[in-house]
């Protein structure tokens, strides 16, 4: 997302105009209207007012965010499609000292990785996941996802998902509540400025838990994808307010320290 | 005719990828052997989008190309990236709405047309492409414009999208005819 | 035969695999072969009870497709590198337990993650057994768009054939690219062979089973050497190549795939320059057509390699021709294209 919209979306906050300190002198090269690029700089926000940019680990999944190793200045790990989450842990677990954060999308965290995904959060380990759910797959082309929305067209499914051969949308978030692993699950948006000021307390809550030992947590961002919805920027964030979050209610889903 | 390279570049949806697969149908068409090689990646993602068209009466060795005997350019940096390495002699066809200021220093045969202005005299701006690929027909009488016309409705119809061959060939005939006019060697 | 079409390799291949009586077919995005994909979702014929399912993952695909190879219907995946190294697991299953089945690499730079551009680094993979335990694909490497199509389609009938899995290895240039395609007329599944040992319902019939597990040394011994011997057959049977000016050439080019029909520019650029350059192409990478390259290769004091990769294809030159002469490589990596010229440059060392 370019600066403007970034700054035009965050207009009441406060420090808006300045580059955090996480983030390198770049631009993004997400297309116009994404949301990485406005959950990137949360995410960066969040490290620097906890002042744990030199003790942070992320890393870069495949995906449209694979470039984050270039946005951050922090230190980044790329791992294979899907194997994230475990990756996440073999570092945690290595060196319990740093702040590690698994970033991922939803062909990552919630197709091909699912088993990685799951098993990290039953075991409670001490990460913080972002999963960025756009209800597709974007780097690739489009295809269906296992978010994808029913009657949603995406080139793999040219019809429209239906239930019959694909099943519903998953619900990670929900279904990873079900465990007695995780410590907090949480589901935001960022399209308008309330919700990016909600995101960003999440944000900085999941690191604290992770900081103070409590475990698992996990943020999952409903995403707009314009390009391969075929959208404006502006009607992504519609769609995502009338569509998407009937079937991904916002807000908290567990809590537990 | 010996083998004939094109490659044709510019923003993601200048139609940059459909004049190259045009050019590579026609030539199919006129029964001639044919390739057609895109860039691809993520980089295309709003970026800058190229293909390479090659149109031969032999068969085609490698479909990528060094040094394309024509180009069309449908912005400055497709035309700083592919320019310098057209052959001498070759022919460069300059979205001239978009291009103001160049410099090219072998014999270049260069044919400038304002592609925005003219698709908006016809009352539709997706058409630049074709307005260029009717100039680029002028400037290397490579495929002839009927050629190209029927080349283009069939790719159109093969993709559904009969219902936009009219002002498409329109937009050929357009390019073609203003071509005649603007086709000067590249020491301007 | 039908008429002329202009198509992406990737779309060829799958339009192909359908009138091979391909239905079933699993996958997993990944570029450069994302096309496939989208051509059979858009293409499988569902009212022949064809399946186009995208899974979950590769491992998932590579698996729907042991499944579904295990009822005797004709079955593919495809995928990229990345892809195609989860796929091991079940390949080495699928050939462990006989099955026919035709895996699409569509291949790109690696290692790891790597690009998403062309090139030929998982020769291999492909020809030296990926997974475990001792095991051969056939491997087809088609040069031309045209010739993947028709690859795919025999694809199929070698994989019934010999009962043992195939893999069509391309790259992501002929995914890509577009051709004119003539395209094999579609089968009749109803014509297909039946396959008895499918399991389908016993039916009356005694009961089978589809497995790659033997308990005791004796027993996996015997069916170790049972796979051997079919893989002698399919040597005997199957090897195929091309040959290009190769009755008295300055030097013998040795290449696969996108690499070979480049050198045919820079054979036509030799000629310019009075250098005869021959042109082996082997078809089958496994069987690898060692034997027919060992006799060409008495009439010539180079055998040039030329790869998109470091160096693989090269130790099964060396190993088939008389070690007496010279076996140079040249090879370009990362998912750069060799340029013709540039092997011209490599073939003048020898001449
Ligand atoms: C093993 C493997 N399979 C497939 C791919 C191809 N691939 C790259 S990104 C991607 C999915 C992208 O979707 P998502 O994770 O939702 O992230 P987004 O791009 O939407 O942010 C896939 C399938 C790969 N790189 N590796
Ligand atoms: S394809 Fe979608 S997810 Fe990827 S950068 Fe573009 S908008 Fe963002």
């Amino acid at each position: 997302m370019s600066e403007e919209a970034v700054a035009e979306n965050t207009k009441e906050m406060k420090k808006v105009f300045d580059r955090p300190e996480s983030l390198n002198d770049q631009q993004f090269s997400y297309c116009p209207g994404c949301h990485h690029g406005v959950i990137n700089r949360l995410i960066a926000e969040a490290i620097d007012e906890l002042g744990i940019q030199d003790t942070t680990v992320g890393t870069a999944p495949v995906g449209c965010s694979v470039f984050l190793y270039k946005w951050f200045d922090i230190d980044v790990i790329q791992p294979a499609h899907g194997r994230v989450s475990a990756v996440a842990t073999g570092a945690k677990r290595a060196r319990p000292d740093l702040t590690v954060f698994a970033y991922q999308g939803d062909g990552d965290f919630a197709s091909i990785g699912t088993n990685n995904s799951t098993h990290a959060a039953n075991r409670g380990e001490n990460i913080t996941t972002f999963f960025i759910n756009n209800t597709l797959y974007g780097m690739t082309g489009g295809e269906m996802a296992p978010t994808t929305l029913i009657g949603q067209k995406t080139t793999t499914t040219p019809q429209g998902r239906t239930a019959k051969d694909y099943g519903y949308p998953i619900k990670m978030s929900e279904m990873l509540a079900e465990l007695d692993g995780p410590t907090y699950i949480t589901r935001q948006a960022v399209y308008d400025p309330k919700r990016i000021d909600k995101a960003r307390t999440a944000i900085k809550k999941a690191f604290r838990f992770q900081m103070e030992d409590e475990g698992y947590s996990l943020i999952e961002f409903l995403s707009a994808c314009p390009i391969n919805w075929g959208m404006d920027p502006v009607e992504a964030n519609e769609r995502i307010k009338k569509e998407v979050e009937e079937v991904y209610p916002l807000g908290d889903i567990i809590e537990r320290s | 005719m010996d083998q004939y390279s094109t490659i044709v570049s510019g923003f993601g949806g200048q139609g940059v990828i459909l004049t190259g697969k045009i050019i590579a149908r026609t030539g199919m068409e006129e029964g001639l052997e044919v390739t057609w090689l895109p860039s691809y990646g993520p980089e295309m993602r709003g970026g800058t989008a190229n293909c390479t068209a090659i149109i031969s009466s032999k068969l085609i060795g490698s479909p990528v190309v060094k040094e394309p005997s024509s180009l069309i350019a449908f912005n400055k940096p497709s035309l700083d990236k592919f320019g310098p390495s057209v052959q001498q002699d070759g022919v460069i066809v300059l979205n001239s709405s978009l291009i103001d200021d160049f410099s090219l220093d072998k014999s270049h045969k260069v044919v400038l047309l304002p592609v925005n202005e003219l698709a908006k005299d016809l009352g539709n701006q997706k058409v630049i492409n074709m307005v260029a690929l009717g100039g680029w027909s002028k400037a290397t009488g490579k495929l002839s414009l009927s050629a190209l016309k029927k080349g283009m409705k069939l790719t159109l119809e093969e993709s559904g999208k009969e219902r936009f061959v009219d002002i498409n060939q329109k937009a050929l005939e357009k390019g073609y005819e203003t071509a005649k006019e603007g086709i000067k060697a590249s020491s301007v | 035969m039908g008429e002329k079409k202009l198509m992406r390799g990737n779309e060829a291949i799958a339009e192909a695999a359908i009138r091979a009586g391909c239905r079933n077919y699993f996958a997993y995005p990944i570029t450069p072969q994302a096309e496939l994909l989208q051509w059979m979702a858009e293409h499988m014929p569902e009212k022949e009870n064809g399946t186009f399912l995208q899974a979950e993952s590769e491992i998932g695909a590579i698996s729907m497709v042991y499944g579904a190879a295990s009822t005797g219907e004709r079955t593919m995946t495809s995928s990229s590198s990345p892809g195609i190294s989860l796929k091991q697991e079940g390949i080495s299953y699928l050939a462990g337990s006989e099955l026919p089945a035709v895996i699409v690499n569509i291949m790109r730079g690696g290692p790891g993650v790597g690009n998403i551009q062309p090139a030929q680094a998982d020769y291999f993979q492909a020809t030296k057994g990926g997974g475990h335990g001792d095991y051969r694909l056939i491997v087809l490497a088609p040069s031309t768009v045209p010739e993947a199509a028709e690859l795919t389609f025999e694809a199929f009938n070698l994989a019934d054939e010999y009962r043992n899995p195939v893999i069509l290895l391309a790259d992501g240039m002929i995914g890509q690219m577009m051709e004119p395609v003539e395209l094999p007329s579609p089968v009749d599944t109803s014509d297909l062979q039946p396959k008895p040992w499918a399991t389908t319902g016993t039916d009356g019939r005694d009961s089978n089973t589809i497995r790659s597990f033997a308990m005791g040394a004796e027993a996996l011994k015997s069916i170790n050497r049972d796979l051997q011997g079919k893989y002698e057959n399919i040597k005997k049977a199957e090897t195929r190549y091309e040959e290009i000016g190769v009755d008295d050439p300055d030097v013998l080019l040795v290449a696969f795939g996108t690499v070979a029909r480049i050198a045919r520019t820079t054979r036509r650029l030799a000629e310019e320059q009075g250098i005869n350059l021959g042109i082996f192409r082997p078809i089958t990478l496994w069987p690898f057509p060692g034997d027919r390259l060992a006799e060409l290769s008495k009439k010539v004091d180079t055998v040039l390699t030329v790869e998109m990769n470091a160096g693989q294809m090269v130790e099964d030159v060396r190993l088939s021709v008389n070690s007496e002469i010279n076996t140079p490589f040249y090879g370009e990596q990362g998912g750069v294209v060799p340029d013709p010229g540039r092997i011209l440059q490599e073939v003048k060392k020898y001449v």
